[in-house]
């Protein structure tokens, strides 16, 4: 935990002394969405990483996310605040209602159903082209609350930086309470936390659920923040390439999930030139790591200094 | 009304049964070493681009579909020999996701080679339909329920005949105990990723000229397969091709009475009524884990 | 009145008929032992009674109460415990951890306040180390504390076990050959082990396959042989028992 505490006091310290580096709007808005992917693969990776259960269709909560403010706003006039908090209980009550069949499943089975829930999810937001502009997507407002507005690479980089060191400080916590011991006994042998009291179902539902939450809202703050959302942001490859950034950065890894958002968020600004290998990219860069690299960046370099995790 | 039907169970059938195809592929592989192999639809990408590209330089029909199978089933072999093998003993997790990255490097090479165009060829005997109880029966329609018959029997015959299909189902069964018995069981999973590249691959061929195909086809097609092989039960021939047919079947009854727009939702709804209600699909084998 | 009733339990796997129609009760506070060749049906039974395994016939009172079929998480609850012959570690965990998961129920698991670090909540946690780290002095890991599982010796993951179980404060206790593999040494510690345990008030189930242990320390023993109840009764009983020295020595009885 000391460890853990004095990474998250790096951290903070780069993010404070981060804008006096960065020279223009551009890189702003690349840290920007590091950040944003960072929050959702963490979340992700308390499923993945810590709790041991797939999922394959996580872009589709962050898509409920971003289109519940887009539409709510736009279409119904609520608050973006209101749209955010609608869309977020929206992506956890869904994860909490298909959950409990789910989780019964494991390895293929769970892969399997996870995905396709992210792709009813991005046919729903195709077809319903009424409400979402459908393959097009549309525009959405930029977030105001309380008399303020957002706005501005600048100022969403002081709102992502605090919202990363507050998840990245709620997830050090979680995984230090009973809660997330409970969640990584269950990932390390099932019946053995079975037969001490833990009910696994339902943890995985929980952590299931939660993790939807986050996503929900970071694609709400993400759609904000980018001024428009296309179905593209729930689709199968925003599932791999979240999982990706997972599996880059280091399973069951908290900062490994900061490091590989980052480091792959970077990764298409370097190959966005040409259509079809960005895709290349991240198969070859997914099996490489799989092989070579199973635990990912951070825990591998970690256990190299000889810091435990 | 009945020939309205009767057409949406052709049309289902004719799709059903390319699902059912890629569904045998997913089960051979998994009976050979418990993968999931989510490259699998990129297997019936494959066969239909290659199809265009081959009649396109002006080859023969048979010479194209010959390479066009041949093809796939040495990327098939090379998907197993530089992914799954090296990752040895892996959880299933990671096998699943070194698959994934597979497919994304098949997808996005031909994406690169080929273009993002949609791209089809002429049926192989017309397009003149054959009327059966007022319903229109496109000829390509019997080639595909043809050939996936032509094809599902030679593998039974394979397996139950042949000393090679044995040795799969022996390897399927209880690897250890094959090997102790002297199988070679790498060349199993060999055997059983040409031949489920193969096989997937003469489903997007036949496909092709009735839906068309492009690059990224393979998704949904091999992600439909797979929820044909688990409504058959994971494991089980019979239950793949089952499993496809009826698939197929509802995704047309689907499109047809209630919204063409979320036909291609059907099959991902269907897997959670199947697996909520029978965990191990139709015809799935029944165990209880060791503990 | 016994602590736990089994009563015509039966399980088969395809073909296999692993327990078939056994029954027999465990008084409170004892050592009851559960001895049989290989193959004999005890891990499935301990499977049976535990909730991993449903029974295909047959009924499991505890204290009285009917708790067949309910799931492993729900007997816990009910001062069920249990270790495994096929170890079931944690090995993503450090060993002090793995033992904190047996005091899961003990404490307050709601996420939010995990995740916002309430005090209470941590102050319970550690009174739970401190417990898990006295229980592993316990069974001999007092040295270990903070080791990786993964980096355990088979024998340290076998203790390892019992203080996880431990750790749940049971009523009754399952253990599943605790002391195989181990050298006569050990086998003697883990047989004091488990005596204390059983004086402390912990009714304990043992499978053993060392008989000099189950003959010393089991107030009564439950011989299976082909998953059926071969004999039961005290030591003495079942060392005169002519079936049970038939099935041992492999003649026909
Ligand atoms: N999950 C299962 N699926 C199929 N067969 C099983 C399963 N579990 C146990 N069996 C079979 O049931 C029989 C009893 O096994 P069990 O493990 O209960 O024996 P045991 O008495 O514990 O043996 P040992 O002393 O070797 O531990 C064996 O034939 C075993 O192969
Ligand atoms: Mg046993």
């Amino acid at each position: 935990m000391r460890r853990a505490r004095i990474g998250l006091l790096v951290l903070a310290a780069i993010l404070l002394a981060l804008p006096l580096a960065l020279p223009n709007a551009f890189y702003f808005d690349v840290v920007n969405r590091m950040a944003i992917n960072a929050i959702v693969v963490l979340g992700l990776n308390l499923l993945i990483g810590f709790a041991g259960q797939i999922s394959l269709g996580h872009a589709g909560f962050f898509g409920i996310g971003a289109y519940a403010s887009a539409v709510l706003t736009t279409h119904f006039g609520w608050s973006p605040l209101a749209a955010l908090v609608a869309g977020a209980v929206a992506a956890a009550l869904l994860a909490l209602a298909i959950a409990p069949p789910i989780f019964r499943l494991r390895g293929h089975y769970l892969a399997m159903a996870t995905l396709g829930l992210g792709i009813v999810i991005s046919i729903v937001i195709r077809n319903e082209a009424t409400y979402t502009g459908g393959p097009d997507g549309m525009p959405v407002p930029p977030l105001a609350a309380f008399g303020f507005e957002i706005g501005g690479e600048r100022e969403w980089y002081w709102v992502l930086a605090g919202l990363l060191l507050f998840s990245v400080w709620a997830c050090q916590n979680l995984i230090d309470s009973p809660f997330g011991r409970a969640l990584r006994a269950l990932h390390g042998s099932e019946v053995a936390s079975q037969v001490v009291g833990v009910d696994v179902t339902r943890y995985k539902v929980t952590i299931f659920a939660l993790s939807a939450f986050f996503a929900s809202i970071v694609g709400s703050l993400s759609a904000h923040y980018v001024g428009f959302v296309t179905p593209n942001c729930a689709e199968f490859f925003h599932s791999v390439e979240l999982l990706t950034m997972v599996i880059v950065g280091g399973m069951a890894s908290v900062f490994g999930s900061v490091i590989g958002a980052v480091l792959l968020t970077a990764l298409p600004q370097a190959l966005a030139t040409i259509e079809g290998w960005e895709t290349v990219a991240f198969g070859v860069i997914l099996i490489v790591s799989m092989i070579f690299l199973p635990k990912g960046l951070v825990p591998t370099l970690a256990a190299k200094i000889g810091w435990g995790r | 009304m009945l020939a309205q039907l009767l057409q949406f169970v052709f049309s289902g059938l004719t799709v059903g049964a390319t699902y059912a195809l890629a569904a045998l592929g997913f089960t051979l592989i998994y009976n050979a070493s418990h993968v999931i192999n989510f490259a699998q639809g990129e297997f019936i990408m494959l066969g239909g681009i290659l199809t265009v590209v081959f009649l396109a330089s002006g080859l023969p029909l048979p010479v194209a579909i010959l390479l066009a199978l041949l093809i796939p089933a040495v990327a098939g072999v090379v998907i197993e020999k530089l992914t799954i093998e090296p990752a040895k003993g892996a959880g299933v997790e990671s096998l699943i996701i070194i698959t994934i990255g597979a497919s994304l490097v098949v997808r996005g090479l031909v994406q690169v080679w080929f273009g993002k165009g949609a791209a089809t060829f002429p049926a192989f005997s017309g397009s003149t339909p054959i009327a059966v109880a007022g319903a229109a029966l496109a000829p390509q329609s019997l080639w595909v329920l043809g050939s996936m018959a032509v094809i599902v029997v030679a593998l039974w015959l394979f397996f139950s005949r042949t000393i090679a299909g044995k040795g799969i189902l022996a390897t399927a069964v209880d690897p250890l105990a094959a090997q102790l018995v002297g199988i070679n069981t790498q060349r199993v999973l060999l055997v059983s990723f040409a031949l489920a590249a193969a096989i997937g691959a003469a489903g997007g061929i036949l496909l092709t000229p009735i839906t068309m195909t492009s690059y990224d086809v393979g998704i949904m097609l091999g992600l439909k397969g797979f929820v044909a092989a688990v409504v058959g039960g994971l494991g089980s021939g019979p239950g793949a091709v089952i499993g496809g047919l009826l698939v197929g079947v509802i995704e047309a009854l689907t499109a047809g009475y209630v919204s063409s727009a979320y036909k291609d939702a059907v099959p991902f709804v269907l897997i959670f009524v199947i697996l909520f209600f029978m965990p191990r699909g139709l015809l799935g084998p029944k165990t209880t884990e060791r503990v | 009145m016994a602590l736990l009733e089994v009563s015509g339990l039966s399980k088969t796997f395809g073909g296999v008929r692993a327990v078939q129609d056994v029954s027999f009760a465990v008084e409170p506070g004892v050592v009851y032992a559960v001895i049989g060749p290989n193959g004999a049906g005890k891990t499935t039974l301990f499977n049976l009674i535990t909730g991993i395994y449903t029974p295909c016939v047959g009924e499991i009172r505890l204290g009285g109460q009917p708790v067949t079929s309910l799931p492993p998480h729900a007997l816990a609850r009910l001062g069920m415990g249990r270790t495994f012959q096929n170890l079931q570690i944690c090995m993503n965990m450090t060993a002090i951890e793995n033992v904190m998961v047996g005091g899961h129920l003990s404490l307050d698991r709601n996420l939010i306040k995990g995740m916002l670090r309430f005090p209470a909540v941590r102050r319970a946690d550690a009174a739970l180390r401190e417990r898990a780290a006295a229980l592993m002095a316990r069974v001999g890991l007092g040295d270990q504390l903070d080791v990786p599982a993964a980096s355990m010796s088979y024998g340290g993951l076998k203790r390892l076990e019992i203080a996880r179980a431990l750790a749940a404060t049971p009523r009754i206790l399952f253990l599943d050959e605790p002391a195989a593999g181990f050298n006569p040494k050990e086998t003697a510690e883990i047989a004091v082990l488990v005596r204390e345990i059983a004086d402390s008030g912990i009714t304990v189930v043992l499978v053993e396959h060392d008989m000099k242990m189950v003959m010393s320390i089991s107030d009564r023993i439950l011989v299976l042989n082909y998953g059926k109840r071969l004999a039961e009764g005290t030591a003495r009983d079942i060392r005169a028992d002519p079936e049970v020295i038939a099935a041992y020595l492999g003649t026909a009885a």
